[in-house]
């Protein structure tokens, strides 16, 4: 396993690290990358994006697990419904939602035909980068919300039931009991959660790169743009080299930031 | 300080039914207990009080109101788990201030009244430790601090005590009962050990199987079992039962005869066969004296075996296939083996037909 | 049949339904809606004044997968899923037994470097893979994704694994020695079919995940690609109604998967965040 992972990232390393015509090693690639616009948006963006989405994610799933939690008929059936985007990729979820925005798309069908609207609502296209956003909001709502919705439901399976009904019979409202005795129990879920979702947005790459192409750059569309197309290994292996970096100390923080005050016994 | 009524109470699970039509009055400020075995269905039957589960058929009632569909915490009840359901991530004061909070009391209230609450259980010191700090004794009084301190209208404890050891269980019998003494508050108390239930009971509904076998006052419960499942599940050593067939005032065991006095007739006819029992504690060898007040019925038989357990001695009595237990103080020595001829008091024989039922005392 | 409910919780459970009602819809309508679109006659599709296009036409998926020659990707995307898997098993497998059965020196650094790669953005791989590729010849073929695929899933292999074959008492293995077989017989006889369902699950979960997966694709190989990797190269010039097709087939093994294995998703998901 070693060779598997451990050699690549070395390699990695030094790709970066190494001038693309010189052989030597230096930091040219990262300078290159830093008098390059497109690296400072895609910075932004890459940031922007999960800066959106994982909000609305984590409420929705926590939304979601507490009402999951109350076992009404056919609670099982939304469960393994709510679970399925988990397995379309993000390549297939940007199509369908493609298929919902574009021009010909079923949101317009059902505007224009119920006449609220003249003309088709644009969502793609250069002029209309704020639109591309929400597209990608959207979609990465829908598709990638039960990721962090299973590391939630998980972590509320686990609080004992007494713990609740104690709240019940002394006399907690909803509101109460979610907010004194359900949210402070499933911190460390929700750390782990977020700890996976963030790090899942610094890599960003298929929906983005289907709904909006290099309209918004985002770190992982850099990458491959810069490996496939300008045929420049070292500029990608710095670019993914700064992605895991990124990644990294995001991890760090939120273990330092959401430490839970008690220990399970 | 309420009264509770249970008006017909039935809860199913699938196709087991826990609780079959149960009815119970319970009086203010009284403490009662439900008795039985595991499974019988207690714990459902407090679950229905607390409004924690539904029931399918049946009413409660605290004083005038019908509370049955209010949830729990519209009933004004407080509540002692048997895991404790201690929050673990808030202090013993916080954790006893809770109801309060909820309740919207003043600060400087909720002060007075935790310090209170903690100094009743003897907890003042632990006020700032978490949960995973605390003995299970101290988490228990944590939990019982925190039930009373809103003094609720009915305070309900599922078998709070099973957890701890035995001596612990024993100081804390005694605090809970003093406790509930002073309070006044109505209290309803499940457990399956007997000798909690005998010991902090006003009065004792056995259960089993879902159903109330029979309530009353411990010492009701123990001298005049209504049935059989009663008599044999109270008292330890248990109840000896043995079968007999009756013709006029006559028991026929099958191994030996027992004579019965004349006004017996009426009360043993109709019954063909009916199941005897006494306790070991009412049956006296007759070399040792029989002791004034006793009505004693002759038998002999033969030491089967010994059980020394330092105060008192239980010998097991063969009278042919028959097994009598004999409790007699622990100085009376008998060997095994040889003949024994025992008194069985009269005024302390119980007699079943064979379909729970009790004929006499 | 009478629900039973708590005085005033009417208002509670209707809403209840309601919001289920909405995230049902919310999850199937989108998928329904590019059903429609793969098998939609493209005349009918823009024309927006039909709200739904309901002819039904196989001529998207025939047009996609035939003439613009996407069965060769979706060819090659099941075999490189069924690489991943027979690799990443084979040596996952293994490795996830060990863990399970033996006490080995750093076992517990060993358990959290497994656990930490899991997390490790795998963009960081795909680079030097490229560049390793080139070297040993592997470029722009199909065992180079599947061995790109196999690093990225078989920490979870050796996660899933390990916790299933704990969760098999040794007990049942020490009994069939006893009786004569072999640690490995013993193992293939007895554990294996014992942690078959487990197993199967685990095997669906490392399918999706390299039938999925579309950045490494993308940069490792520029002939022979995977479906994904097709997609995003050049299904993105073809009309629409391609474009559904395409999203179609994408969907679909996955779909089916799931529907099968649905009770093992949570256990095994279960699993892996732990």
């Amino acid at each position: 396993m070693g060779v598997f992972i451990g050699y690549p990232i070395l390699e990695t390393i030094r790709l970066a690290f190494t001038h693309p015509y010189t052989g030597e090693i230096s930091l040219y690639n990262f300078q290159r990358l830093s008098r390059d616009f497109h690296f400072w948006n895609a910075l932004k963006y890459t940031f922007l994006l999960a800066g959106i989405v994982i909000p609305i994610q984590v409420t929705l799933a926590l939304g979601v697990s507490l009402l999951l939690l109350r076992r009404f008929k056919g609670s099982n059936m939304v469960l393994y419904i709510f679970l399925i985007p988990l397995t379309i990729s993000d390549v297939a979820a940007a199509l369908i939602w493609y298929n919902i925005l574009t021009g010909n798309g079923y949101l317009n069908r059902i505007l224009i035909n119920l006449g609220l609207l003249k003309s088709p609502l644009h969502f793609f296209g250069y002029q209309y980068r704020s639109m591309e956003i929400l597209a990608i909001v959207i979609t990465e709502v829908w598709r990638a919300t039960a990721i962090v919705f299973v590391i939630i439901f998980a972590g509320l399976q686990m609080i004992g039931k007494e713990y609740l009904e104690a709240a019940d019979v002394f006399g907690a409202s909803t509101y109460q009991k979610f907010r004194y005795i359900i949210l402070p129990m499933i911190k460390p879920s929700l750390q782990t959660a977020l700890i996976i979702r963030t790090l899942f947005a610094m890599q960003i790459f298929g929906v983005v790169w289907i709904l909006a192409g290099r309209d918004i750059p985002i770190l992982a569309g850099e990458t491959y743009y810069w490996q496939i197309e300008l045929k420049n290994p070292n500029v990608a292996a710095a670019y993914s080299l700064i992605i895991a970096c990124i990644s990294i100390f995001l991890g760090f923080l939120y273990i330092k930031l959401l430490k839970p005050e008690y220990l399970e016994r | 300080m309420v009264s509770v009524r249970l008006e017909n109470l039935v809860k199913r699970f699938g196709k087991v039914t826990a609780v079959d039509h149960i009815s119970l009055a319970i009086k203010n400020g009284e403490f009662v207990v439900l008795l039985g075995p595991s499974g019988c269905g207690k714990t459902t039957t407090l679950r229905l009080i607390s409004g924690l589960e539904l029931p399918d058929e049946g009413r409660i009632y605290f004083d005038d109101s019908d509370v049955t569909y209010l949830p729990p915490k519209e009933r004004n009840i407080s509540m002692v788990f048997q895991s404790y359901a201690v929050w673990p991530h808030m202090t013993v004061y916080d954790n006893i201030a809770f109801p309060m909070r909820i309740k919207k009391v003043p600060e400087d209230e909720i002060k007075r009244k935790v310090k209170w609450a903690a100094e009743l259980l003897r907890i003042g010191e632990l006020l700032d430790r978490y949960p995973h700090q605390l003995s299970g004794g101290q988490k228990q009084r944590v939990a019982v601090a925190r039930a009373i301190v809103v003094e609720p209208a009915v305070l309900l404890m599922d078998e709070p005590l099973s957890n701890l050891d035995a001596l612990l269980r024993m100081l804390m019998r005694s605090e809970i009962k003093k406790l509930q003494r002073r309070l006044k508050v109505t209290t309803i108390y499940v457990t399956h050990d007997q000798v909690e239930a005998m010991v902090m009971a006003d009065r004792v509904a056995v259960m089993n199987k879902g159903r109330i076998m029979q309530i009353g006052t411990t010492e009701e419960i123990y001298n005049k079992p209504a049935n059989l499942f009663v008599a044999g599940f109270i008292g330890s050593p248990r109840m000896n039962f043995f079968e007999a067939s009756v013709s006029d005032t006559i028991l026929d065991t099958g191994y030996f005869k027992m004579k019965l006095p004349e006004e017996m007739k009426q009360v043993l006819e109709g019954y063909e066969t009916v199941i005897v029992g006494i306790r070991p504690e009412d049956i006296h060898p007759v070399e040792r004296g029989i002791p004034p007040g006793v009505k004693p019925i002759e038998l002999e038989g033969r030491v089967d075996f010994i059980e020394p357990l330092g105060s008192d001695t239980i010998i097991h009595l063969k009278i042919g296939e028959i097994l009598l237990l004999v409790k007699v103080p622990g100085s009376y020595i008998v060997e095994m083996g040889r003949k024994l001829k025992v008194a069985l008091d009269f005024n302390k024989l119980h007699i079943f037909d064979k379909k729970t039922e009790k004929a006499i005392l | 049949m009478y629900v039973k409910m708590y005085k005033g919780e009417a208002l509670k459970m209707i809403l209840t339904y309601a919001l289920a009602s909405i995230i049902v819809a919310w999850i199937l309508v989108p998928l329904g809606l590019i059903f429609i679109s793969a098998f939609a006659v493209p005349k009918e599709y823009y024309n927006i004044r039909k709200l739904i296009p309901l002819a039904f036409t196989t001529e998207n998926v025939y047009t996609l997968l035939f003439v613009l020659k996407a069965w060769k990707s979706t060819l090659n995307s099941l075999i490189v899923a069924g690489l991943t898997i027979a690799i990443s098993f084979a040596l996952g497998l293994p490795t996830g037994y060990s863990l399970a059965r033996f006490m080995f020196k750093g076992k517990d650094t060993f358990k959290l470097l497994i656990i930490g790669l899991r997390m490790f953005p795998v963009i960081v791989l795909a680079i030097p893979f490229t560049v390793i590729y080139l070297k040993i010849g592997l470029a722009d073929t199909l065992i180079g994704v599947a061995l790109a695929h196999t690093a990225m899933s078989l920490p979870f292999v050796v996660l899933i694994t390990s916790s299933l074959f704990s969760g098999i008492p040794v007990d049942y293995e020490e009994a069939g020695m006893v009786f004569g077989l072999s640690r490995f017989e013993a193992f293939f006889r007895i554990t294996l079919p014992l942690a078959l369902p487990g197993l199967a699950a685990a095997a669906i979960f490392v399918f999706i995940m390299s039938w999925n997966e579309v950045f490494i694709a993308s940069v490792l190989v520029l002939v022979n690609r995977t479906l994904p990797a097709d997609i995003l190269v050049s299904a993105l010039n073809a009309p629409d109604p391609l474009k559904f097709a395409a999203g179609f087939i994408m969907v679909l093994p996955a779909m089916i998967f799931v529907f099968f294995a649905r009770k093992y998703l949570i256990q095994v998901w279960g699993i892996t965040i732990r």
